[in-house]
């Protein structure tokens, strides 16, 4: 060594390990506070904090604040975190910093079944499991038929299979269009695939088991996920067992991603500019890039919920409000040359 | 007991067998070298070597146990691999690329604490490497980065190391070095076998050779007497000659 003469070979990392979580939670507390607060009914912080101390004196305000507000609020932490989650996994066993959560069909399949429930006309209950099952039924299909198809590129294969049974999918969301309502199912199907929060209330929030369940491994085994980015063969040299373990996380990030679906509806961004994100913030590693995913999801998801809220006399969808937001942040992302992955 | 050993192995895909009747037994201490043209199927025969994919016919046996009958983890404890240094999308630092090695020693819950870092930072030491902990692999030379798969294969701890080209498309400087730091691995006890396309290279670095090609394997032995022009002409199939210098060094031409 020492014959060429060094280059700036140091990336950079803004947040150590250890300042990650002091970091990022207060930004997120401040996001959920603001998100609270917020609305046609203002509360300000200090009557929230007298409400969850027990203070009744005021019904209306008690009523807005744990039975509207505070599991919008939640739902939209939950949803963020959920899409996030599965973006930075599927990146990471993809080996491809510009996957998103939807490759493998998930966001087209839990849209199918839950714009069928509402030409259904089926309660607000239904129609997200109904989404679920369709979501977790999609990708089950995608597994399979690449399984059955198995070539030497069976990532390749995997992403083709999931292409063309998402266009399966969108084909039917375009029939249940044609065959919806003009007058009220398709305002409601339209409003549905551009994301909304809107009808969420408290029961509603079936969605929170199933991010958990599909969050906890993903945690619990993060930094053994992160060698899969290394590719099969040198991940199972290094002692991983690597297909079972991509299979593991591919049915974690899609039970993530189709209750996140079922309950908000497509929302699209925040999958792949999240873990873009937290990236640059952490590098790489798969063991701070997941908790750092979700902290941030979450707290983007509440603040663009919040402004999907506030913004207008309507309220705007979500998709909309994450697409202009989130492609401006992208393309400065990568005008600041930043590497969160190389060439 | 060698670390390894192939007795009377086939290796191929399917149906198709690229080599057959290879034997050989890597003892601690000792570099064997695979020598052979390209599309030999070296490569083949690795994977096989390292248990991803299954033998087409004979046994490769790790101590005394066949490959086969072990887990992941378990082959990862005793056999370690150092690829090819191919480009990553992602911008890990040389140090994340070493700590990995340790997985095979950590529970499926673990996270790399203070004792595996102390062992990837001294892995990293032991090759002189130690400066470029936090430097973007994407940035290194290819023998730094070849030189960081190395670490990564030593903090794994595996007595027996499967190197797959280590030299190739590395410039002299590079080639220099990599082949040292085998070199100084094989003299602190460890057993590699590593595959080269580069004769001088192989016979400057390895006790023992395999000679391989299409036809199948040619001969394997100490590399002074298997590596004759004779045997050379006809692994490649062209006609090759046989120097030696005052040294003790051979040169093919």
């Amino acid at each position: 060594m020492g014959r060429d003469p060094m280059p700036p070979l140091s990336r950079r990392c803004w947040v150590t390990e250890r300042s990650l979580l002091p970091l990022l939670l207060p930004g997120l507390a401040a996001a959920v506070l603001l998100g609270v607060a917020l609305g046609p009914y203002g509360l300000p912080p200090g009557r929230i904090l007298a409400i969850l101390g027990g203070d009744r004196s005021d019904p209306q305000a008690v009523t807005v604040l744990l039975n509207i507000r505070m599991p919008r609020v939640l739902a939209a932490a939950l949803v963020g975190a959920a899409l996030a989650a599965a973006g930075a996994a599927y990146q990471t066993v993809f080996r491809n910093p510009l996957v998103s959560p939807d490759i493998l069909g998930v966001s087209a399949g839990a849209g199918f079944g839950a714009v069928l429930g509402i030409l259904l006309g089926l309660p607000v209950m239904a129609i997200q499991m109904l989404g679920f099952g369709t979501g977790l039924a999609t990708v089950g299909l995608v597994l399979a038929l690449s399984l059955a198809l198995r070539g030497t590129g069976q990532v390749l294969v995997m992403v083709l299979c999931g292409i063309a049974v998402g266009a399966l999918a969108g084909a039917g969301i375009a029939l249940v269009k044609l065959l919806a309502d003009p007058e009220q199912q398709l305002p409601a199907i339209t409003f549905w695939l551009m994301g909304s929060l809107a009808g969420i209330k408290r029961p509603d929030i079936a969605a929170l088991p199933a991010v958990l369940a599909g969050l906890l491994p993903l945690l619990a085994l993060r930094w053994r996920i992160g060698l899969l980015a290394m590719g099969e063969d040198e991940a199972r040299a290094m002692g991983i067992p690597a297909g079972r373990l991509r299979l593991l996380v591919i049915a974690c990030a899609t039970l993530m991603t189709a209750a996140a679906v079922a309950m908000a509806g497509v929302i699209g961004w925040v999958g792949l500019m999240v873990p873009h994100t937290a990236r640059l913030l952490t590098g790489p590693r798969f063991d701070r890039l997941l908790p750092a995913s979700v902290l941030i999801g979450a707290g983007f998801m509440v603040l663009v919920d919040t402004a999907a809220r506030n913004i207008a006399q309507i309220e705007v969808p979500l998709g909309i409000l994450t697409a202009v937001l989130g492609a401006p942040i992208f393309v400065g992302l990568l005008a600041r040359g930043a590497r969160g992955w190389s060439e | 007991m060698p670390l390894l050993a192939a007795r009377d192995l086939a290796v191929g895909h399917g149906d198709r067998v690229l080599i057959r009747g290879v034997d050989f037994r890597l003892a601690p201490g000792r570099v064997l070298c695979v020598l052979g043209p390209n599309g030999a199927g070296k490569t083949t025969l690795f994977r096989t070597l390292l248990g991803l994919i299954p033998a087409a016919s004979g046994q490769v046996l790790l101590g005394a146990d066949p490959i086969d009958r072990l887990s992941r983890r378990q082959i990862a404890a005793r056999l370690a691999h150092v690829p090819q240094a191919l480009a990553n999308p992602f911008a890990f630092t040389a140090r994340d690329i070493v700590l990995m090695g340790a997985a095979a020693r950590l529970g499926a819950f673990a996270r790399p604490g203070r004792p595996e870092t102390a062992r990837a930072m001294a892995a990293m030491q032991d090759l002189g490497i130690a400066d470029l902990a936090t430097a973007d692999l994407a940035l290194l030379s290819g023998g730094q980065r070849q030189l960081v798969l190395i670490a990564r294969a030593l903090a794994q701890d595996a007595a027996a190391l499967v190197m797959d080209e280590p030299t190739a498309s590395l410039d002299f400087a590079n080639r220099r070095q990599v082949g040292q730091a085998i070199r100084r691995l094989a003299d602190a006890g460890h057993g590699v076998i590593l595959s080269s396309h580069d004769p001088d290279h192989a016979a400057a670095l390895a006790d023992e050779v395999l000679l391989v090609n299409r036809a199948g394997v040619l001969a394997l032995g100490p590399a002074p007497e298997v590596m004759t022009a004779a045997n050379l002409s006809r692994l490649y199939g062209i006609a090759i000659g046989r120097t030696e210098t005052a040294d003790g060094r051979l040169h093919f031409h």
